[in-house]
């Protein structure tokens, strides 16, 4: 049954000066148009920076090029909270082995059937950002198959559907912080950001550490990928060597023989841990 | 500066959620916090708003809490699967894991079953979406409390987006809408 809600606040009659509204008989947003935007917001970070500006690690939520973010990202400052050990944000929710089985961890053993694609082992640890392991903790992940379609009914990329691949697996990070998967490579795929919009493979992560403020999702890439540069979204990491920490490295040795090719790809949580607090105090 | 210890590492950059999360995120039960027919259950329900006033249809929503007894370290289990089929069977009904993960409907809205946190009048909301590049964190105060760290620093308008408001007419079920952008927009926390 729907439930009635209250209508919504009506919104703002006149949009913000800083906020150009395109007039609708303009021409079909196209790459260069996006293209430009990024080199334009790459350009003042970069001249921030050498103005003495602190390192950017994390994407502003207000990033023109990709445009789904328009709408959707808050224009006041967010408000600082000071860390406070007694607050339950310093604490955060707990997985086990409940939550967890084994053959959760394997992308190709879900159904009865192989899956289309190149085998792929994806490794890696989950680190604090004092550089502790972060131990025990949960880790999702989800992708789309080989040819770039994820088994979603609102994907509606006409590539094949992989009835042997659902593109979804979870771990717990072992004693060192490592998490492990088994997965096929994901398909690069378009979307309607602007004409001619393709999205680099790439593996969506969420990730758990010890406490509520070190929450992250995130994408991994795959190295040497030719549609870095038109890609918004990866671009929206505006420091270059931020955006080079969310591209895994092919690492021969993870290689398994005639079965599977070996990525490594370490993951560092942000915020304020418990753990750096006790230890604080002690 | 703060007396933090100096950054080791830097952070691995966050990224959008995307628009097809839903085989991996939402589970069975994920918005049911409070054991079934708990008598202290209170309804937590509301919805996603974009800077124009619409809907978001694909925002995910996370609700991080004490327990009833103030304790915040929570149990396992909020994703307990059947070992046959692989299913995610949800809670087992018991424990209380202080944790819920709730996605938005076509409509924005969405809904949580919970018991009323201990020690602290709120719960902590992490909000996820399409478009969103890097999640938010809020708070969904279910009663004022003049005394609080955070709601006595806010001019009375932005506080006000920080209180789940009772509905009149409805058993223990309070009202809280997130508006990421323009009139009335919520208010969100920094932790660094």
């Amino acid at each position: 049954m729907k439930l009635s809600h209250p209508a919504p606040v009506p919104s703002p009659a006149s949009a913000s000066a800083s906020e150009t509204v395109t007039p609708p008989a303009q021409p079909p947003l196209v790459q260069a148009d996006i293209d430009r935007e990024i080199a334009g917001l790459h350009a003042a970070y970069e001249k921030a920076r050498a103005g003495g500006a602190p390192p950017a690690h994390h994407p502003p939520r207000d990033f023109r090029p990709y445009r789904s973010s328009g709408l959707r990202h808050p224009k006041e400052p967010l408000v600082a909270v000071n860390g406070d050990p007694e607050t339950v944000e310093l604490h955060g929710p707990v997985f086990g082995p409940t939550d967890v089985t084994e053959l959760d961890a394997d992308l190709t053993r879900q159904h009865r059937g192989e899956p289309l694609g190149e085998r792929i082992t994806v490794t890696g640890r989950v680190l604090d950002s004092g550089g502790r392991p972060v131990r025990n903790q949960l880790v999702e992940v989800w992708q789309a198959n080989a040819s770039g379609r994820y088994a979603h009914q609102r994907d509606q990329h006409p590539a094949p559907l992989d009835p042997h691949f659902t593109g979804v697996g979870r771990c717990l990070t072992d004693d060192h912080g490592t998490y492990t998967f088994t997965t096929i490579k994901p398909g690069p795929y378009p979307w309607r950001n602007h004409l001619n919009a393709w999205r680099p493979a790439h593996i969506h992560f969420s990730l758990f550490g010890t406490a509520f403020t070190q929450r992250l999702i995130t994408q991994m890439y795959f190295p040497g990928d030719p549609l870095f540069p038109y890609d918004p979204i990866l671009a929206s990491v505006t420091d270059t060597a931020a955006r080079e920490r969310l591209v895994a490295t092919y690492d021969h040795g993870l290689s398994r023989p005639e079965w599977s090719l070996g990525y490594r790809w370490d993951i560092v949580l942000d915020g304020p841990s418990a753990t750096w607090i006790e230890e604080g105090r002690s | 500066m703060s007396s933090t210890p100096p950054r080791a590492l830097p952070p691995t950059p966050s990224q959008t959620v995307g628009p097809f999360f839903g085989y991996a995120l939402p589970f069975t039960g994920g918005g049911d916090v409070a054991p079934p027919g708990h008598p202290d259950t209170v309804t937590l329900h509301g919805r996603v708003l974009d800077g124009a006033g619409a809907a978001v249809p694909d925002a995910l929503l996370e609700f991080w809490q004490a327990g009833p007894d103030g304790s915040p370290s929570g149990a396992p289990g909020s994703l307990r699967r059947d070992p046959v089929t692989g299913a995610v069977l949800g809670r087992d009904g018991v424990e209380f894991t202080g944790f819920a993960r709730v996605p938005t409907d076509a409509d924005g809205h969405y809904t949580l079953r919970t018991l009323p946190p201990g020690g602290a009048p709120y719960l902590s909301v992490c909000v996820f979406a399409r478009g969103l590049l890097h999640h938010l964190f809020t708070r969904a105060y279910l009663r004022d409390d003049p005394d609080d760290g955070l709601l006595s620093t806010l001019p009375a308008e932005r506080r006000a987006t920080l209180l789940a408001l009772p509905e009149e007419g409805r058993h223990r079920t309070h009202r809280f809408d997130i508006r990421l952008q323009g009139e009335g927009e919520t208010v969100f926390l920094d932790f660094a």
